[in-house]
């Protein structure tokens, strides 16, 4: 009798567990679209893009409105430029939203992508204390920046990823002939969001694209300190992948999303983005 | 400290609104962990139970690796369940990368070893004369096997609910498998990183609430039934 009723239980448990489990289930699945009921075969495409893209909010500005015109919806993965590459080197997503030109060439030479677009450019500041102990401030020229910083041994967030930005700043150390090493120097291994915090906390200087840091400014205390060089200038290019190297991959809707982006009224929508919430746009149409 | 009021306020008001994303978010959490508990449950405590009472050559050797891979490191977990599922990977045409599926998968790694250890230890703990009443009283070799587990049951509760909290808590395995898409493989511990990436500490710390109130719930379900199934056995009394 005591026995019937201890196994009555456990079955019961079991029971609940998987319930949950199918209630999530359902539950998933009816409000994954929550405005797309009427369109039943919307068929799923996967982005590998920045977190600069997605923590901007860029792309949930212009998704739904892909979503609409294609029937596609797209599964974003934010990482860094380094990991989306390799994602895209695996053939573990469909189509590649990135900015670090040098990588992005190299992909599509080794014959993992094809047809890569340009879409658009925002651009970097370095952004520090208002203390400013390498006086920066208000100067137009990264290079002899990053010089002054290095100097004054100014504390300095990497971002320390292998992301586009963190190979941007590598590109100006570069051009300033200087190897950044030192206690100064800080290697965060980390999206952009969380180096702006680390340097916030640590009052350091930092590289930044515009578009995290206007959405993030007012949550923060560091200040524009360079702006406006073209060494600070970031191209982002869309590359769908090879499909003759990844059979397993929707290159049609790849190359859709390459197209809509490209398209007049995508490019009309990304030179909007911003405008209204912060007085100027983020990120700059540059598809020809 | 501003931030944690704004947090704790936050919390009450995302859970009294049931907003359609948060409400998916958690109900994903709790299906991949319990998911991933019951798989993991139905290996750890047979394998566990089987691992204490048989001998057999390499016994101690295998606990040991058991009882260390407790410890395995989610990220870790997760980037060999990344290599394994990956276009390329050995299981690769099975595409399960970046689903709900991935994620169990990688949690199921995680919570097994728990589950088996301490399944393991609590038989072990068990009395000789526990098995040797059972065969006196008529038990097949399999009955009295049978008795021993149900007698190390509270041990082996403990090891669920310990298992639980392993993996509805866990970031790096699911970020790193899952890809924290939204609508997809977002589950309360990556929308915390998300969320304070982007500098919104105090929803962060909302969604944490709420990720501490479903663990309540799941093991205060457990506790219950736990009593009402057990309520005829004695506990131990301090006189």
């Amino acid at each position: 009798m005591m026995r019937f009723k201890k196994s009555t239980w456990i079955v019961a448990l079991l029971a609940i567990f998987m319930m949950t489990a199918i209630i999530g289930c359902g539950q998933q699945e009816e409000s994954a679209a929550p405005d797309q009921s009427a369109q039943p075969e919307l068929k799923t495409l996967k982005l590998a893009t920045t977190t600069s893209t997605d923590d901007s909010g860029l792309l949930d500005y212009l998704l739904p409105e892909f979503q609409k015109d294609a029937n596609y919806q797209v599964e974003v993965i934010a990482v860094g430029t380094g990991q989306a590459i390799e994602m895209g080197e695996a053939g573990d997503v469909d189509v590649l939203l990135v900015h670090s030109r040098a990588a992005e060439d190299q992909f599509v030479e080794e014959g993992y992508g094809v047809d890569r677009r340009d879409v658009m450019y925002n651009d970097f500041l370095i952004i520090g204390p208002a203390e400013d102990p390498a006086g920066i401030k208000g100067t137009t020229d990264a290079v002899a920046a990053l010089k002054a910083i290095a100097e004054k041994q100014a504390a300095f967030v990497s971002r320390g990823d292998d992301s586009g930005t963190h190979k941007k700043e590598l590109a100006i150390w570069e051009k300033a002939t200087i190897e950044p090493a030192g206690e100064w120097y800080i290697e965060a291994g980390q999206g952009m969001g969380d180096t702006f915090m680390m340097a916030n906390e640590k009052k350091a200087y930092t590289l930044i694209d515009r578009a995290t840091y206007l959405a993030l400014k007012d949550k923060y205390q560091l200040e524009p300190m360079v702006e406006g060089d073209t060494a600070l200038f970031n191209p982002y290019g869309v590359i769908p992948l090879n499909p003759d190297k990844f059979p397993n991959v929707d290159y049609e809707g790849a190359t859709a999303f390459a197209e809509w982006l490209t398209s007049e009224k995508g490019q009309k929508m990304i030179g909007e983005y911003g405008v209204e919430e912060f007085g100027q746009a983020l990120f700059i149409p540059d598809a020809k | 400290m501003e931030t944690i009021l704004q947090g704790i306020k936050e919390g009450i008001y995302l859970i009294l609104q049931m907003d359609a994303e948060v409400v998916q978010v958690t109900l994903l959490s709790l299906q991949v962990s319990l998911s991933a508990l019951v798989l993991s449950a139905l290996i750890g405590i047979p394998a566990g139970a089987a691992s204490a009472l048989k001998k057999f050559p390499g016994k101690r050797l295998l606990l040991n690796i058991v009882y260390t891979l407790m410890g395995l490191p989610p990220v870790l977990a997760g980037l060999l369940v990344y290599l394994l599922l990956t276009y390329r990977g050995p299981l690769g045409r099975y595409e399960l990368l970046f689903t709900p599926a991935a994620m169990i998968i990688a949690q199921v790694l995680l919570a097994t070893p728990i589950i088996w250890g301490l399944t393991a230890r609590a038989v072990m703990t068990l009395e000789q004369n526990v098995y040797d009443t059972a065969v006196t009283l008529g038990a097949s070799r399999r009955q009295a096997s049978f008795t021993l587990v149900r007698e190390a049951r509270n041990g082996i509760i403990a090891a669920l609910t310990t298992a639980f909290g392993r993996v509805i808590a866990e970031v790096g395995a699911v970020m790193l498998v899952g890809g924290n898409i939204r609508w997809a493989t977002r589950v309360l511990t990556t929308s915390i990183v998300l969320e304070t990436r982007t500098g919104n500490f105090s929803t962060a710390l909302a969604l944490g609430m709420i990720l501490l109130t479903i663990s309540f719930l799941v093991n205060l379900i457990i506790i219950m039934l736990e009593k009402r199934t057990f309520r005829y056995d004695n506990t131990i009394q301090i006189t």
